[in-house]
């Protein structure tokens, strides 16, 4: 078991940075989720965490242990690919063995953790094939039992349900996590997909053009994003974002609606926003709340049933289109205006230059 | 309404009418024609020697030319050995009634030829096999090596580094023989095995560099990085995880490096004469002794195809997808 510490670290291509300086500890035991858009840097620093990929500069500490030029065989780390990568000559049964014959370890033992691990993974009946020729699940379980077998100190798991089919993703999903909650092990989880990331990870790390936006729990990044790309990267949809103009205590949205903010939002803008007169209005769309007064209203442009409700999307002028979720017990038809309100304890604001949210003070 | 399983009209899915095309069979059989007959153009020479290197002196020399005759081993007998004539005067008979005698002596004798030793032919073979076997594993092994690292580490002028090595092939080897023969001589190369192993080593190692790194190109990185966070060293992953994925390529490359070292004449005879020389330039010189021994021509080529023939026969499953390149994927 073990933490991880990355201190500065950094990794440019030529001169493009592939990760800007980077600054997080995880914990022992700890599920982290790198969570960002293709080509953000995430299996780029996976790579320099398992030492496949020198860093530019910074540090990366392994229980205190600086092991930043240390060999990848010397972290004692596992790595799960993204297509696996399992050794196509070898059987299932010899990938699964091959980390433990590294380690000299005696025969007899190699066999009964080769046993124990294709028990937990169900995957007995596939030790004497071929990787080639299971399918991705299986294979996918495989690579875990290759990874799972010599307990390491850590997981460094690369997207590895991306090649599975969403059926299959969910269930695998809930194996991984199953397996973490027994086994505890310290593990670096990389995808991006946002609803993977908010219901596997203890944290999550959200990164976007090389360099880290937020750091945090599952329920922090979705409430409390830092920025704007956060506020709009988790939640699907994403959140609300609506640019306001602020005078005077109240905001006016396009398209003519007046909203008044909570008091101590009010304190805030006025103090932060200073002369600047726009904002970044934030809101989920179920923070929203249909009601008959006349608060913001807007004309319903599509609608769109969801099960357990439905999500409308709202016309507020011909560049403002924003999202809310309502009860599906009521209908509405295309063209109806219909007021909202906003659940005050659900808003956010955002500095429309800088894109960082706004703390209330 | 049910009706019993027993009344139901049976579908025979077989004679569905998109499943037997009278069209597709036929182009089936037109192809295994076309391959019959390209077959048989191709093989008419090879058939030709086969049948001439089984032929007694008489008969390789008869005109029409004999399509049936008594096969006999004088030509490969002859290209082995050296003889002298004998004559009845000389005790012919008696010779005969040596109770020691082998058979090829007496295939020979009944031609009127004593067997006294064996034909310089035999040590040119050996030079042959030394030096083509020799090359072929350096190139194989060096091109590998190579190959591993131009496919997997920064090397400074990659491109203009290969293109180099491409480039030693641009010219026909006739033209720089001279060159080299000079060369050769003031190294003291001239006339050894050593320097013609250097030669043909380097000759394909240009070919092997650039086939085997197509082959480990096709390999995933990934598959040595798992080794190494296995808990392997990058030594220890290459032996144990890249070399056993080449093996289509190495024996490919195998095969196009021995075809080449076992055919070379050019390099050969110009840069040996006697110690070194290897079978290929020796053949034509048994043209000069003692009038056109067709059969003995013929019988040096066949047993000059075999060896070739046999590792190409024993590589042949690793050979399909090689020779495509990597076309055919698992
Ligand atoms: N070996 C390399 N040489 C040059 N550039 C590279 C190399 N590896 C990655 N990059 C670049 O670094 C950036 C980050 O790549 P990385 O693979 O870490 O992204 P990612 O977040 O894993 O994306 P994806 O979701 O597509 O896997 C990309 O712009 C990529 O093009
Ligand atoms: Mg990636």
């Amino acid at each position: 078991m073990a933490t991880i510490e990355l201190r500065d670290v950094v990794k440019k291509f030529g001169d493009k940075y592939a990760v800007k300086p980077m600054n997080m500890t995880i914990q022992d035991g700890e599920f982290v989720v790198l969570l960002g858009p293709s080509g953000c840097g995430k299996t780029t620093t996976l790579r320099m965490i398992s030492g496949l990929e020198a860093v530019s500069s910074g540090n990366i500490f392994l229980n205190g242990k600086d092991v930043t030029w240390a060999h990848p065989s010397a972290r004692d780390i596992a790595y799960v690919f993204q297509f696996y990568a399992l050794y196509p000559h070898l059987t299932v049964r010899d990938n699964i063995a091959f980390p433990l014959q590294a380690q000299a370890v005696k025969r007899d033992v190699i066999e009964r953790r080769v046993k124990d691990v294709s028990n937990l993974l169900k995957i007995k009946h596939l030790l004497k094939r071929r990787p080639g020729g299971l399918s991705g699940g299986d294979q996918q379980r495989v690579a875990l039992a290759r990874a799972l077998v010599r307990h390491p100190a850590a997981f460094l798991m690369d997207e590895p349900l991306g090649a599975l089919d969403a059926d299959f993703r969910e269930t695998m999903r809930a194996e991984i996590k199953a397996l973490h909650v027994a086994q505890k092990a310290t593990t670096v989880y990389v995808t991006h997909d946002q609803i993977e990331a908010m219901a596997m990870g203890d944290r999550i790390v959200v990164m976007s053009n090389a360099s880290v936006q937020q750091i945090g729990t599952p329920a922090e990044v979705y409430h409390s994003p830092t920025n704007l790309f956060v506020a709009n990267f988790i939640g699907s949809p994403g959140m609300n974002l609506v640019k306001c103009h602020y005078q005077g205590g109240k905001l006016t949205l396009p398209g003519g609606s007046v909203y008044v903010p909570a008091e101590g939002w009010q304190k805030t803008l006025d103090h932060q926003l200073g002369d600047n007169q726009t904002v970044v209005l934030g809101f989920r769309p179920e923070a929203a709340r249909v009601s008959g007064e006349p608060k913001i209203s807007a004309d319903v442009f599509l609608v769109e049933m969801n099960g357990s409700n439905v999500l409308l999307d709202l016309h507020l002028d011909d560049d403002n289109i924003v999202r809310i979720r309502t009860n599906r017990g009521v209908n509405y038809g295309l063209g109806d205006t219909i007021n909202f309100d906003l659940d005050p304890q659900m808003v956010r604001f955002f500095n429309p230059s800088t894109e960082a949210a706004l703390v209330m003070e | 309404m049910n009706t019993p399983k027993s009344k139901r009209p049976e579908v025979n899915y077989a004679t569905r009418v998109d499943k037997v095309t009278f069209k597709s069979k036929l182009t089936r059989n037109l192809k295994a024609i076309l391959t019959v007959i390209i077959a048989f153009i191709v093989l008419i020479p090879v058939f030709w020697m086969a049948a001439t290197s089984l032929k007694s002196r008489a008969d390789a020399v008869a005109a029409p030319p004999k399509v049936i005759f008594e096969p006999s081993m004088e030509g490969f007998i002859g290209l082995l050995t050296q003889r002298r004539q004998v004559t009845a005067a000389q005790g012919l008979e008696e010779i005969k009634q040596d109770p020691n005698l082998k058979w090829y002596d007496r295939v020979m004798l009944n031609r009127g030829q004593q067997i006294v030793g064996k034909s310089e032919y035999v040590g040119y073979l050996k030079n042959s096999a030394i030096t083509a076997g020799i090359s072929t594993i350096l190139s194989v092994l060096f091109g590998l090596f190579s190959a591993y690292a131009f496919s997997r580490f920064k090397v400074a002028g990659k491109g203009d580094l290969l293109f180099f090595i491409l480039s030693t092939r641009m010219l026909p080897p006739i033209v720089v023989t001279i060159p080299i023969f000079l060369l050769y001589r003031q190294l003291g190369l001239y006339d050894t095995t050593f320097g013609l192993i250097i030669l043909y080593t380097v000759f394909n190692l240009s070919f092997s560099v650039w086939l085997m790194q197509g082959f480990i190109d096709e390999i995933p990185r990934e598959y040595e990085e798992a080794a190494l966070v296995d808990g392997y060293s990058r030594l220890q992953a290459f032996f144990k995880i890249v070399l056993p994925q080449t093996i289509t390529g190495l024996a490919a490359t195998t095969v196009f490096c021995l075809i080449f070292a076992w055919n070379e004449y050019a390099f050969a005879v110009m840069l040996t004469a006697q110690k070194a020389r290897t079978a290929p330039p020796s053949i034509p010189s048994v043209l000069g002794t003692g009038g056109i021994e067709w059969a003995q021509i013929a019988a040096g080529a066949m047993g000059f195809l075999i060896p070739v023939a046999i590792v190409t026969f024993a590589l042949r499953n690793y050979l399909l997808r090689g020779v495509t390149f990597g076309a055919v994927r698992r």
